[in-house]
């Protein structure tokens, strides 16, 4: 099978401290993978060597079934690979067609330098429309908006861009119930779409919702990856806080608190 | 239910955001009214052009530093940077002294250097991963070193005629330094606003790290703005040369306070990310009104000074008050929808 990622054999230390040790992971066309894992684990390190953030110390990436070179956000970029952020990494100063088309703007002219003003706020408005996202106009400035309309600006970034691989990290960890199922929602419709999604988060739940398959991680090493519709949320629990040797264990004395 | 604030609270938001992004302005209007009623001679063209020129200077300055206060930095290098390449092209002009050489080519060679000190400002920033504040005001130390050691305390004369055109010439009526000064501020403009780097200028100075992580090099992005800065104190340098006529290590010599005064002044945010070219204009035209008005009203220097000051730190203070207040007027709105949505 070719799958939409493949990373193999991800190594990463920070200083004397093994963050990822020999993890492999692949991420099926078209699926909404959970990434889960106590503080600590790798999830967002592993995710962060994937958007360029950071760089493997060893190790392969294969997209689509070609190997990569991932060096920087743009290299990601131009592999079709879009990273938001837990901190949503939006420009406060920004309006939101500016903050969608940040880095990659539409240009115009024989030189290629003068802004495609006119275009970048047409598409913004059509993306903010097709997301159903709550935001009167592009032109609004993003400092003043909630968190749902951040975490959908980000998403509507990775889209307008016709991303093919999206990372989510933590996506609904600072929104309220409403905002949270609206995101989930539009995390569906982006599958629907055909988008991969890589999906990091503490609230399993979420995964149970939307997910096809659960990567479990932990003290750096994978320990499982589980098809969704065949697990409960006790097993995930247990695979999460005790590994992989603990597994069929029954999770009843474990107190798990991050449902969010 | 809804959160819906009331009546009082949004007018007065409103307001504060209108007081807020017309502060400048309405301190230019304020400034100029006044002194029209108490400085004889100030509402006329002659000395309204003799301000402007006056300015002009200065503005060009301001135009390449908002570059790199855009971009999240600054320059405290502008005024040794003019030093240093007014010395250089003075020198390579000056048949006393120099190489003679036709300012059609010694004044490209000067903004070059301009712009090669800049773009060293930049290089130091990224390398040495210190504050520009402090790479800028170690250079500044060595650009006027430079222009010292290279003027050897002598004033250098002996400059070609042809030379005069820049800053004492004249089209029509209007000084050649005023027209310079146009089209620096028009590009600066278009660049600024209108252009994918102006913003990525703008993404970068809001959050420098998100930035990166759009893909924005960063690095190449610093040197980029600080070689601008650099490219204006070239400009700045050819005029102000031609204007004093003479090569002296006092020529632009701090410069850079009254470029940075005009840029905080006109709403430039010290932090980056915020301000517009327009804004700029209008914090040197207070400048130079406050300056020209006094004069003619017969006030000592000194008194400029602390006017300037106060002024400034009022706007500024104004400014990030206005800023801070509607922050928390966020935080408010953020909490109580997310009260509202979690209650059962």
């Amino acid at each position: 099978m070719e799958y939409a990622v493949e990373m193999k054999g991800i190594c990463k230390h920070f200083g004397g401290v093994h963050a990822l040790m020999d993890v492999d992971l692949e991420l099926r066309q078209g699926e909404i993978m959970g990434i889960v894992g106590d503080n600590g684990a790798g999830k967002s390190t592993l995710m962060k060597i994937l958007s360029g953030a950071y760089q493997a110390d060893k190790g392969e990436i294969h997209i689509f079934g070609n190997q990569v070179e991932i060096h920087s956000p743009l290299d990601s970029f131009k592999q079709g690979i879009s990273m938001i952020y837990q901190d949503l990494a939006l420009f406060d100063n920004l309006d939101v067609a500016r903050n969608i088309f940040a880095g990659r703007e539409l240009v115009r002219g024989p030189l290629g330098l003068t802004l495609d003003k006119k275009s970048m706020y047409r598409r913004a408005e059509e993306l903010v429309k097709d997301l159903r996202v709550d935001i009167k106009s592009p032109k609004l400035n993003v400092a003043r908006m909630s968190g749902g309309q951040r975490q959908m600006i980000a998403c509507a970034r990775a889209i307008a861009f016709q991303s093919k691989i999206m990372i989510m990290d933590e996506p609904t960890a600072a929104l309220g119930v409403t905002e949270a199922d609206k995101l989930l929602g539009l995390i569906k419709n982006m599958k629907d779409l055909g988008l991969s999604i890589l999906l990091i988060t503490q609230r399993i739940p979420d995964i149970l919702a939307i997910a096809d398959r659960v990567f479990v991680l932990k003290g750096g090493t994978r320990q499982d990856v589980l098809n969704v519709g065949e697990v409960t949320l006790d097993d995930i629990v247990t695979l999460i806080v005790k590994g992989k040797d603990a597994q069929g264990e029954m999770a009843d004395d474990i107190e798990y608190q991050s449902f969010g | 239910m809804k959160n819906n604030p009331s009546l009082p609270n949004t007018l007065s938001r409103n307001l504060s955001i209108i007081v807020t992004r017309y502060a400048p302005l309405m301190i230019l209007l304020v400034a100029i009214v006044v002194f029209s009623l108490i400085a004889p001679n100030f509402l006329t063209f002659n000395n309204f052009r003799l301000m402007i020129r006056q300015i002009s200077f200065v503005t060009i300055s301001a135009v390449g530093l908002m570059f790199v206060m855009v971009s999240g930095g600054i320059d405290l290098s502008v005024g040794s940077q003019i030093i240093f390449t007014n010395i250089v092209l003075a020198l390579l002009m000056s048949s006393t002294y120099g190489l003679s050489m036709d300012p059609l080519i010694a004044i490209p060679i000067c903004i070059a250097l301009g712009t090669i000190l800049g773009a060293a400002n930049g290089f130091l920033s990224n390398t040495l991963k210190i504050h520009p504040l402090i790479i800028t005001l170690g250079t500044a130390y060595i650009y006027r070193g430079l222009g010292y050691i290279v003027a050897g305390g002598r004033n250098i004369d002996g400059l070609p005629d042809s030379f005069r055109v820049y800053g004492q010439g004249y089209v029509g009526p209007i000084p050649v330094p005023i027209i310079i000064m146009l089209v620096v501020v028009i590009i600066g403009a278009y660049f600024l606003h209108s252009t994918y780097f102006g913003s990525r200028v703008y993404a970068m100075g809001g959050n420098q790290e998100a930035a990166r992580l759009a893909g924005i090099n960063i690095k190449r992005m610093r040197l980029t703005v600080f070689a601008i800065g650099g490219f204006a104190s070239g400009i700045t340098s050819v005029i102000m040369l031609s204007r004093v006529f003479n090569g002296q290590v006092s020529t632009g010599s701090g410069i850079e306070f009254d470029a940075l005064t005009a840029a905080l002044l006109g709403g430039v945010a010290f932090a980056g990310g915020e301000g517009t070219i327009l804004g700029l204009v209008t914090g040197v035209l207070i400048i130079g009104v406050l300056n020209n008005g006094m004069q003619l009203f017969g006030l000592h220097d000194y008194y400029q000074n602390l006017v300037k000051g106060a002024l400034l730190l009022a706007a500024v203070g104004y400014g990030e008050y206005q800023k801070s207040r509607r922050a928390k007027e966020t935080i408010d709105i953020e909490m109580a929808e997310n009260n509202q949505t979690n209650s059962p």
